[in-house]
Order: structure tokens, then C-alpha cells, then sequence
């Protein structure tokens, strides 16, 4: 019965899909596509335009973005913020080869991550994709050593501090330029494909960035302890 | 025929109905959290293949050849995919990581609480 009633909903679904998706790919951008394509450069300076629809054109739904993305990890947090009545496994330690990979690939692969966040507006990737590196750099070290615990209240600081000046980069916009998150007039736009330029976008994906994997960090060691690690003193 | 998007958005919608199947049909709650994921992963893949145009680059202005103007810096809008679509999805693919989180810190939450991960075992505790 489940299934037949299951089978029912996927194939209503696949019906549903297939009429409602265009199989046909459009030969042309829509008219706000085409002015985020043809503008975007001269507007905003710089020359990742997903980077400049994403920071600067939708920069208010960014800020938003990370408040969801806030939420469901303060929320997985939450959860898993008590042990009692979880079952603990004895942690097996990782072998001498992960352990000294481990440290000779963390600063590398942090490296990485910040070169991705810092490059956001002229090269594919930014603050989401950057943090996400950083945060497997942490998740390498605590593969390494089960007992390690991060400073939660140095992570719960650096976060609370970028998404801080996230909206502060806002503000900034509001009193140089007349509205929210604008990017003229705050900081010189600079030339065109330079490290400096695209004016306040670089700025607020950093930001972005170290908010995004503080807080992927910080989830990963709560997980990391909560799913078998070691003695009662793990959580804040 | 295969000349435009048909592969990308097939695969896209292929995925989502492997992931609501998977939550659907499955009883162990770690499953169903994998399929949520699967469905994640196929909505992300179909927005990206919506914005997708046959023969044109990445919306990333690191040339000078896709300028249609290069004193004034205007692009040329024919020669670029949509960049919408992609800025969506790339917040969307970080808030997934985030919910998938969630999702397995509930599971581990119930496993603590009931001892079993099959869905069905689960319901009777209902109040």
C-alpha cells in the first residue's frame, strides 16, 4: 500500500516536472539577466558577475541567506548540545599517516580557502565556497586527533564579528550611497580584473567567508564529539 | 534533439524522484535524511540548467573578447550563460550542507531517544 501510494506521488511529480520544466534551452538572457550581463562590470567592477548579483544586486538576500545558514547550524547545535543518553564509542585513533597528513595539509588547505574567498570577485568561488574549504581544513585536524577541542568562544567571536560587518558594509552603503548594501561610493570600483577592485564586494565576501567557516568549524566539532568522542567536558 | 539542455534537466528531474522516493519508500530515518539530500542536489542541478545556453562561457568577464564595449566596460550579453541561476544555487548548495546538519543531529537525537532508526518503530511513541 505505502509503496503503491508512494510510486503514486513520484510519478505525479515526474508528470508534473516534465510539463512544467522548458526541455528546450532559451536562446536568449531575460531583460534582468541581460542588464546583470551587460552591466555588471561597469557597475560593480568586478569580473565574476554571480559574485556581483550575489553580493551587491542581491546582496540584501545574501545577508538573509546566512541568517538561514546561522540558524540551522545554531539549530544543529542545539540539538546535539547534551550527551546524556547518547551512545559513546570508545574513539579508535587515527593511524600515524592521517595524523601527519593532517598537519602538514591544515595551513595548505586553510591557505586555499582564504585565497578562494579573497579572489570571490574575479575567479569562480567567494566567501561560501571558501568557508566551506576552511571548514574541511578543521575537519581534517579533528580527523586527526579525536581529543582536539576548538575554542568555541574565539569561533562564536570571529562570527558573530563578520556577520557584524556584514551589515556594518551595509550601513556603509546607506550613508555613502542612499541605500543599503550599495556598492559606488563606498570604496573606489578600481580597474577592471585587479585584486583591489569591484569596490566593497571583496570586503563583505571575506566577511562572508570567515563567517561561513567559523561556523561550519564550529558545527563540525560539535557533530565530532557529540557522535562518539571523549569525556563529559565537550560541550559548552 | 540532444543539442540543448534535455541531458542536464533529465538528470536533474531523475534525481529529485530518486530522492522523494528514497524518502518516501525508506524506513531508516538515516536513509530519508540521504534522500532529502539527493532531491537537494537535483534542484540545484535543474535551476543551473535552466540558466544554461549552448555555446556560450561561464558569466565571468576575465577577457576582454566579451566586452561589447571595452572603454565603457559593457559586456556582450550573447555570449554569456545566465548568471541568476548560479548565484541562487550557490548560496543554496551552503544552506543544504547547513539543513543536512540539522537533519543528522536529529537522527542522532532519536537514536539516543529510541534506540532504532526505523521510522515506523518511531511513530508509535506518538502522543
Amino acid at each position: 500500500m505505502k509503496q503503491i501510494v508512494a510510486l503514486v506521488a513520484v510519478v505525479l511529480l515526474a508528470v508534473v516536472l516534465w510539463r512544467l520544466v522548458p526541455l528546450a534551452a532559451p536562446t536568449q538572457l531575460g531583460p534582468v539577466a541581460r542588464h546583470y550581463a551587460e552591466w555588471g562590470v561597469a557597475e560593480n567592477g568586478g569580473s565574476n558577475l554571480v559574485t556581483s548579483i550575489v553580493v551587491n544586486y542581491r546582496g540584501f538576500d545574501t545577508l538573509g541567506e546566512v541568517t538561514v545558514l546561522f540558524l540551522s547550524v545554531a539549530g544543529a547545535g542545539f540539538v546535539l548540545r547534551r550527551r546524556h543518553g547518547l551512545v559513546v564509542h570508545e574513539p579508535i585513533p587515527a593511524s600515524e599517516i592521517v595524523q601527519t597528513g593532517a598537519r602538514l595539509l591544515f595551513a595548505p588547505v586553510v591557505l586555499f580557502g582564504a585565497y578562494i574567498f579573497v579572489h570571490g570577485h574575479l575567479t569562480p568561488g567567494g566567501g561560501f565556497q571558501g568557508g566551506a574549504v576552511v571548514a574541511s581544513g578543521v575537519l581534517l585536524l579533528l580527523l586527526a586527533d579525536r581529543d582536539r577541542h576548538l575554542p568555541h568562544g574565539f569561533l562564536g567571536l570571529l562570527e558573530s564579528l563578520s556577520g557584524f560587518s556584514y551589515v556594518l558594509a551595509g550601513l556603509a552603503g546607506l550613508w555613502a550611497a542612499g541605500s543599503f548594501l550599495a556598492n559606488r561610493g563606498v570604496l573606489p570600483l578600481g580597474s577592471w580584473n585587479r585584486l583591489l577592485s569591484a569596490g566593497i564586494i571583496p570586503v563583505i565576501y571575506m566577511v562572508i567567508g570567515l563567517k561561513v567557516g567559523s561556523e561550519l568549524a564550529a558545527l563540525l566539532d560539535v557533530m565530532m564529539h557529540a557522535a562518539g568522542g571523549d569525556g563529559e567536558e565537550a560541550h559548552r | 534533439m540532444m543539442g540543448g539542455n534535455e541531458l542536464y534537466v533529465g538528470t536533474a528531474i531523475l534525481l529529485i524522484l530518486i530522492g522523494l522516493a528514497t524518502v518516501l519508500v525508506k524506513r531508516n530515518i538515516l536513509k530519508i535524511a540521504l534522500g532529502f539530500s539527493i532531491m537537494d542536489t537535483g534542484v540545484n542541478l535543474l535551476i543551473v540548467a535552466l540558466g544554461y545556453l549552448p555555446g556560450r562561457t561561464a558569466p565571468i568577464i576575465d577577457s576582454p573578447e566579451l566586452f561589447s564595449d571595452r572603454a565603457a566596460r559593457i559586456v556582450d550579453a550573447a555570449k554569456v550563460v545566465d548568471p541568476i541561476p548560479q548565484a541562487l544555487v550557490l548560496t543554496a548548495i551552503v544552506i543544504g550542507v547547513g539543513v543536512t546538519a540539522l537533519m543528522l543531529a536529529y537522527v542522532v537525537r532519536l537514536y539516543a531517544a529510541t534506540g532504532t532508526l526505523d521510522i515506523d518503530e518511531i511513530r508509535r511513541l506518538k502522543w
